[in-house]
């Protein structure tokens, strides 16, 4: 074998600037990483600057009002990501969720002896967040025992649970959510009106709610079987890790999520309409993403899911103020949901790179194969 | 071996897989009207330079050259446009298409206004069908064929492009003494032509007698060239293994103890295919301190075999005794904590969690341990991995490194301390060796018959005979399910194994 004298097209990367190349990247990717960040403070610092009502005490509390709605759909959503599934039908349940409660406070007509109960607001909340999880466990029980696919599991669930919802309510709005002394059951306004230390119900939800997953996504055995099995469902599975169990509570903790928020939603109006919630599944979805988590499972965080139902509502909320016309809105945050979803494959790119990069610098020069 | 009738060359040729170093500066030449077998033991990086040199991964440095100039081949398509072909090891089939469909899939004969020339396309199946002896309807679903079958079609597609180079990796594998004598003939045939063919197989006598030119990698570089006529399987083997080989294979006393897992009549489905049984009557006991080995092909029932040890499928029937005790009807989860555990064949598939680091992957099976309450004790698991890093030598740069980050060697350690790490009983291990470079390998040997002197019951299969021959205390010879054979160490060479495990399974294949 005789080697040849000149390569025109030979690009030989040399160990040293290998290792310069692994120290670049890992800085890009820093930069990555807190991109959701970057954006959060682009945001506020934009529409700060053209707007003086944005950044006031008053107008911040309101806009993250907003957004504790989509967070606590949004964490929910993440443990079913994380597992690399879907959950389409949160919207739906948000609205199941409100009616249920519309229901309940006024009157369990108990059909024997005539009588009608009027339940106390915490046993309303827990029947709702029942209702919630019962249907998240139906996904969950399509997808693991009848092996469904995540998608269409939930999204035939996001119909059965709105046709529900018209159905208990017969399509109409239950007015007054107020309760009446006389039985007992009111204060079920307070958990969209009340303001405990300052600051609204919901945000403290969303805060509890969010210290409550990320606690078990990073401390308890659950939260790493979720994310092996997200990661890679074969190997969790050979490790001893009960899949089938894992996918399954994702989804009943994501459904009692979204009842939380239907409950939230229906207390701040203190009414409940069937058709609450409509498309709020896709705004969760965008939050996961946008926060960083992978759809393919295993990849993806709490703070980022947080971070990016920021983004997405005080986008929403600024170009309001902003008086930018709602068609525009629409686009813009499509756009950005894009744009998240690119930057995260540049990223995992990089990534691949960078370890491309250490693996050269780390093997000495090749020796040469002695020949015969 | 010159460079002037070189058809196709590598040119220190570098590749880089996360972090493993798959190929380190390899030139490779293919010479015209020539068949180059290339050997080297599993992971030496013979499948990542014919992929290189097939279009289908780009070297990391370095290039390839066709006729003398440097080319470029961005794909797999782009490489067969410029006349290079390769059968796959995997077979690369659409199983739910016929025959002729796969053969002429992406490369469809068109009539002059665009559609499907069926005819054409039926009349080229069958004479390609004709030229390999095989009698089979162009419009058979792929998924309705054997495997050595489809191996025939895969064959059969790379002819129909008549390549200048054609490569052949593992082309063999399912296929019965008389069809590997036809493809040999083909081969020939296509040589005669000029046609330059590179051929890759495990059945290292087999690819000698076709050879025209010998090459063999180790450890991702070119260590040795010859003609075949110059050289034995003696030679092949040693330049494969290299000088370690020695340090390779430890000495050990077999200490077996007490009984500790009993297998009756054990009889387990093909998962893939229930019709099939995979494991076909296998009896084994297996001892504390002992180390038993498996050896057998792909599709002798091996990893069915493990896999039903393990839990992952129930075996149809038989009996699995641990201790005395039954383990039937116990799943992978309860058995892992009674003490057995598997590690993987493949571990990429079935043994690490990608997204997860080091320290989370080693800990996954044995997290149950660490539980105190609701939540993971942080500070024994620390404890833990950190022991277990040191005790199966992982080299890392801590728990918290991304596991993609490592070697292939060490992410094999990664699993088989992932097993370690559960205190195991009995531990089953699926070619262990696959996909490591030398280095390694050494040390996962050192590192079992570390286990078995603490009392351990190692389990382990394998596909490559020196293995067989040399590491395990007592050797099982695997073929279509069944056990043909049963040894000592030193009670068979190497020539006896082959015969043993080649003629059981063809005998079946040609059934």
């Amino acid at each position: 074998m005789t080697s040849t004298s000149s390569r025109p097209v030979a690009e030989t990367v040399q160990p040293e600037r290998a290792a310069a190349t692994a120290r670049r990247l890992s800085l890009l990717n820093v930069a990555f990483e807190l991109r959701a960040f970057i954006a959060l403070a682009v945001l506020i610092v934009v529409f700060s600057v053209l707007s003086d009502s944005f950044l006031t005490v008053p107008n911040l509390i309101t806009m993250t009002k907003h957004v504790a709605i989509n967070a606590v759909i949004a964490l929910g959503m993440l443990l079913v990501i994380l597992k690399g599934g879907i959950d389409l039908s949160v919207g739906s349940i948000v609205g199941l969720s409100g009616v249920v409660a519309g229901e309940l406070l006024g009157g369990l007509n108990l059909g024997f002896a005539d009588l009608i109960a009027y339940p106390p607001v915490w046993v309303v909340i827990v029947l709702c967040m029942g209702v919630g999880a019962l249907v998240g466990l139906v996904n969950g029980i399509l997808v693991t025992r009848f092996k469904v696919a995540p998608f269409i599991a939930t999204l035939g669930m996001l119909y059965v649970a709105r046709g529900l919802a018209l159905l208990i309510s017969n399509g109409a709005t239950y007015p007054n959510l107020a309760g009446d002394p006389e039985l007992g059951n009111t204060g079920f306004g307070l958990l969209g009106s009340g303001r405990p230390l300052g600051l609204p119900t919901s945000i403290w939800i969303m805060i509890a709610l969010a210290a409550v997953v990320a606690l078990l996504l990073t401390k308890s055995p659950f939260g790493r079987w979720l994310y092996a099995t997200g990661g890679n469902e074969r190997a969790a599975e050979l490790s001893g890790v009960p899949i089938r169990r894992v996918k399954t509570v994702v989804y009943v903790i994501s459904g009692a999520c979204a009842a939380i928020a239907g409950l939230i939603i229906a207390s701040e109006l203190t009414s409940a309409a069937p058709q609450a919630g409509e498309t709020y599944e896709l705004n969760a979805i965008a939050a996961v993403v946008i926060g960083g988590a992978a759809l393919s499972g295993g990849r993806g965080t709490v703070r980022g899911t947080l971070v990016g139902a920021f983004v997405i509502g005080f986008l929403a909320d600024g170009l309001v103020i902003l008086g930018v016309s709602t068609f525009w809105q629409i686009l813009i945050k499509g756009a950005v949901i894009i744009l998240a979803v690119m930057l995260d494959q540049g990223q995992q790119r990089l990534k691949r790179r960078g370890a491309a990069a250490s693996a050269v610098a780390a093997t000495r020069q090749p020796d040469r194969p002695h020949q015969q | 071996m010159t460079a002037t009738n070189a058809v196709l060359a590598a040119r220190e040729v570098t590749k880089v897989y996360g972090g493993t170093q798959a190929l380190k500066g390899v030139d490779f030449d293919v010479a015209a009207g020539r068949v180059t077998a290339l050997f080297g033991e599993n992971g030496a990086g013979k499948s990542t330079l014919m992929k290189i040199l097939a279009g289908i991964e780009q070297p990391t440095t370095g290039h390839v050259e066709l006729d003398g100039r440097p080319a470029r081949l961005a794909s797999s398509r782009d490489a067969a446009d410029q006349g290079i072909s390769i059968i796959h090891q995997e077979l690369s089939l659409c199983p739910n298409l016929s025959i002729q469909d796969n053969l002429f899939l992406a490369r469809e004969v068109r009539r002059p206004y665009g559609a499907v020339d069926r005819r054409a396309e039926r009349e080229a199946t069958i004479a390609v069908l004709r030229t390999l002896e095989e009698e089979l309807d162009p419009d058979t679903p792929v998924a309705d064929l054997r495997l050595g079958q489809q191996q025939i079609v895969e064959i059969a597609r790379a002819l129909l492009q008549e390549a200048r180079v054609l490569i052949m990796d593992e082309p063999t594998s399912a296929l019965t003494a008389p069809e590997v004598e036809v493809l040999f003939k083909v081969i020939r045939d296509l040589t005669a032509r000029g046609v330059a063919v590179v051929y890759i197989s495990h059945h290292l006598d087999e690819a000698l007698e076709i050879a025209d030119d010998v090459v063999v990698l180790r450890d991702g570089r070119l260590v040795a060239t010859a003609k075949a006529g110059d050289v034995d399987l003696r030679w092949i083997v040693a330049q494969m293994v290299g000088r370690d080989q020695d340090a390779l294979f430890p000495d050990r006393e077999a200490l077996a103890g007490d009984e500790v897992l009993a297998l009756r009549d054990l009889v387990v489905a093909d998962p893939a295919n229930p019709d099939r049984l995979a494991v076909n009557g296998v009896n084994l006991t297996l001892r504390a301190g002992e180390i038993v080995g498996v050896y057998g092909l792909m599709g002798s029932g091996r990893t069915e075999l493990l896999e039903a040890l393990a839990g992952r499928i129930p075996p149809a029937s038989g009996e699995i005794r641990l201790g005395g005790e039954p383990l039937s009807g116990t799943g992978i989860r309860e058995r892992i904590e009674r003490g057995v555990v598997l590690v993987p064949e493949d571990r990429q598939r079935d043994g690490l969690v990608q997204t997860m680091t080091v320290g989370e992957n080693l800990s996954l099976a044995g997290l149950y341990k660490f539980v105190r309450r609701l939540f993971v004790s942080q500070e024994r698991e620390r404890g833990a991995v950190e022991r277990v890093i040191a005790d199966v030598t992982v080299k890392t740069a801590g728990a918290k490194a991304p596991i993609g980050s490592l070697s292939g060697g060490n992410q094999q350690k990664v699993v088989i301390g992932k097993a370690l790490l559960t205190d195991p009983r009995v531990l089953l291990l699926d070619e262990p060796s696959r996909g490591v470079d030398v280095g390694a390998k050494a040390d996962i040997f050192q590192l079992m018959a570390a286990q078995a002197r603490r009392g351990l019951a190692v389990l382990f299969t394998t596909s490559e005979a020196e293995e067989a021959l040399h590491i395990p205390d007592r050797l099982l010879v695997l073929a279509r399910g069944v056990v043909v054979g049963e040894y000592r160490r030193g009670e068979i060479n190497r020539e006896e194994l082959m015969s043993v495990s080649d003629g059981a399974a063809i005998g079946g294949a040609a059934r």
